[in-house]
């Protein structure tokens, strides 16, 4: 408990690559916190001054049971609350398939962080397709490890869908990092072909358009 | 008030004795007047109060706890009238979540209240009799400005923690929305930042019990041999049944009968829940002045945040510096989640430093009083965080 309230315990290997986008110091919000292990060590690491929306009540007791300033919420609902540009950061870790209405969730996103993070799965992955083609079946891998009837992941995507979005709702992609399923990062251009195929996971850092 | 044969609750009880208070008592605004929000001022006037633990020398430890409705400043310590355990006794002392050896806490009896702070049984200065109905009336923000003058005296310049639960919490949030900068973090607990029309209904049916009592006589029975008991018990009564839940009640309770074989076709108490009830009705007139019930009463009706703000309850919170934690409970129907997720909303509308925490208990609205473990995980966490963000060890 020591190293998750220290934030020296190891991060998911997209979440590490998340922080190490985030600037010291910065404001942040981490729509869809889960057990806190990002804001612990944005905290810790970065002195960061996070807050957290979790839509779990178990997930939201047990953050704010070790210190973290978490609510009960929804990223489909709650995010329109809160006032433009109110954080440096606004983070969607491993979320956004799971959301209604991701369109709406990545445009909020930038409305009230000056930069958004999202990582996602990228089901344009190698073997997910292969998974599809040669076995006929839903997909189940390590990123996706749902059966197709107990899925939360209701709008996955590829990465090339995602950028397309991105590009109708007005959002600049500053960066675009590669998950490998290794979980080695390597920088991307954002619409490379191979990528789309090797990816597992792909995590973008997003701006307003013209800001 | 004439009862059926065998009905009578028998709310014989002896005066409660104020005189000789344990704690803390204080004489206030005769520099600067309590100016209340009907109007009138108050100078000077008795705030009374206890506290626990140490104040440190940079001042910076110190919780202020508010009671709720008919709680007092007996937080921590057995009740000089009833003998009973403090109300908070499970939150505060040594160890716990309210940790005396770490924080110096503060408990006032409210403005109109009944255990040594000045109220409708304090001597009216101008006649030189208790106030009755000449007090004037009082709001949740004069509750919070005479504890600032409190506060003051106590040479305390920034609070750690306000948090208190039911009317407790509403204080909590004026004090958040009067003082911003004087209070670093809030807790509102099982709390609303206006009362609703359920909840004003169901005070309006206590204050007409006291009122319909021949013995209150229009709130002069100071000086008479009798107080209006069955008035104030039948008040308790029903707000009793509004501080717990329906599965908890039939849990404790069910259909089980008192000390009987069976129902005995009259008005005795019959069911268990019946007598449980009663003897909340006659215990609690031992200790609560009738007229004090009326005044705090209304108080939490006037509470509205969001009234002078074009009911956007948010505009109340401009920029606010203060760490909330807002606690709700799953059973709780009379300061329900939903009031408490208002709040929230209203807080995020400002980007302000919020925690939020709905905790399942089948207690009711007294689930802040109960031994709820989940709650004492989340105070002692938020604390935790807040206390190491004031730098207080």
């Amino acid at each position: 408990m020591d190293a998750v309230k220290n934030g020296t315990r190891a991060l998911r290997a997209d979440l590490q690559v998340i922080a190490d986008l985030v600037e010291p110091g910065s404001r942040v919000l981490d729509v869809g916190c889960g057990d806190g292990a990002l804001l612990t060590y944005l905290n810790a690491q970065k002195r960061v001054d996070g807050r957290g929306v979790e839509l779990s009540q178990s997930g939201v007791n047990s953050c704010v049971a070790h210190g973290l300033s978490v609510i009960q919420g929804d990223a489909d609902t709650d995010l329109k609350d809160y006032p433009s540009d109110a954080f440096d950061y606004v983070i969607l870790s491993q979320t956004l398939q799971a959301t209604h209405n991701p369109k709406r969730v990545v445009s909020e996103m930038v409305r009230i962080g000056r930069r958004a993070i999202v990582s996602f799965p990228n089901f344009g992955f190698w073997r997910v397709r292969l998974n599809l083609l040669v076995g006929g079946r839903m997909p189940v891998t390590e990123a996706l490890g749902y059966a197709w009837y107990e899925t939360p992941n209701i709008h996955l995507c590829t990465l090339k869908d995602f950028v397309a979005m991105c590009r109708e709702v007005g959002v600049t992609i500053e960066k675009g990092i590669a998950l490998a399923h290794t979980g080695h990062a390597g920088d991307i251009h954002p619409t490379g072909l191979f990528t789309n195929w090797l990816a597992e996971q792909g995590v973008y850092l997003l701006k307003r358009d013209g800001d | 008030m004439t009862s059926p044969p065998g009905s009578s609750p028998g709310f014989e009880s002896p005066a409660i004795d104020i005189g000789n208070l344990p704690g803390h008592s204080v004489e206030l605004g005769r520099d600067a007047p309590l100016v209340l929000d009907c109007g009138v001022t108050l100078s000077p006037f008795t705030v009374a109060y206890q506290t626990y633990g140490e104040l440190n020398a940079g001042k910076s430890n110190a919780v202020l706890v508010c009671h709720a409705l008919t709680g007092d400043q007996f937080v921590a310590e057995s009740h000089p009238v009833t003998g009973k355990e403090g109300w908070w006794e499970k939150m505060v002392g040594p160890g716990k979540p309210l940790d005396t050896e770490r924080y110096f806490i503060i408990c006032a009896n409210v403005l109109s209240g009944c255990m040594g702070t000045t109220g409708p049984r304090s001597e009216n200065p101008e006649t030189g009799k208790p106030y009755g109905l000449d007090f004037p009336v009082i709001t949740v923000r004069d509750m919070v400005n005479a504890q600032k003058l409190l506060i003051d005296h106590l040479g305390i310049g920034q609070l750690f923690c306000v948090i208190g639960g039911s009317m407790g919490g509403m204080q909590v949030l004026q004090w958040a929305v009067s003082y911003p900068e004087l209070v670093f973090a809030a807790v509102p607990i099982a709390a609303s930042a206006r009362h609703s029309a359920q909840n004003i209904a169901f005070h309006e049916i206590g204050r007409q019990a006291i009122m319909a009592d021949p013995d209150w006589n229009g709130g002069d029975y100071y000086s008479r041999d009798t107080r209006p008991h069955s008035g104030l018990a039948v008040a308790r009564m029903v707000a009793h049944i509004t501080y717990l839940s329906e599965p908890a009640l039939q849990r404790k309770f069910g259909r089980m009968l008192q000390d009987r074989p069976e129902v005995t076709y009259g008005f005795d108490a019959d069911f268990r829940v019946e007598s449980y009830l009663r003897h909340q009705g006659i215990t609690f007139v031992e200790r609560f002045d009738a007229n004090s019930y009326l005044y705090i009463t209304r108080a939490m009706d006037y509470f509205d945040l969001a009234e002078e703000h074009d009911n956007v309850l948010a505009r109340a919170f401009p920029e606010t510096p203060v760490r909330f934690c807002v606690i709700s409970f799953t059973s709780d129907w009379l300061f329900p989640t939903s009031e408490s997720r208002a709040m929230v909303h209203a807080l995020n509308a400002v980007a302000a430093n919020v925690s939020f925490v709905e905790i399942d208990a089948d207690g009711g609205h007294d689930s802040f009083l109960l031994d709820v473990p989940e709650l004492h995980a989340t105070l002692s966490g938020f604390l935790d965080g807040a206390a190491e963000h004031r730098g207080i060890t």
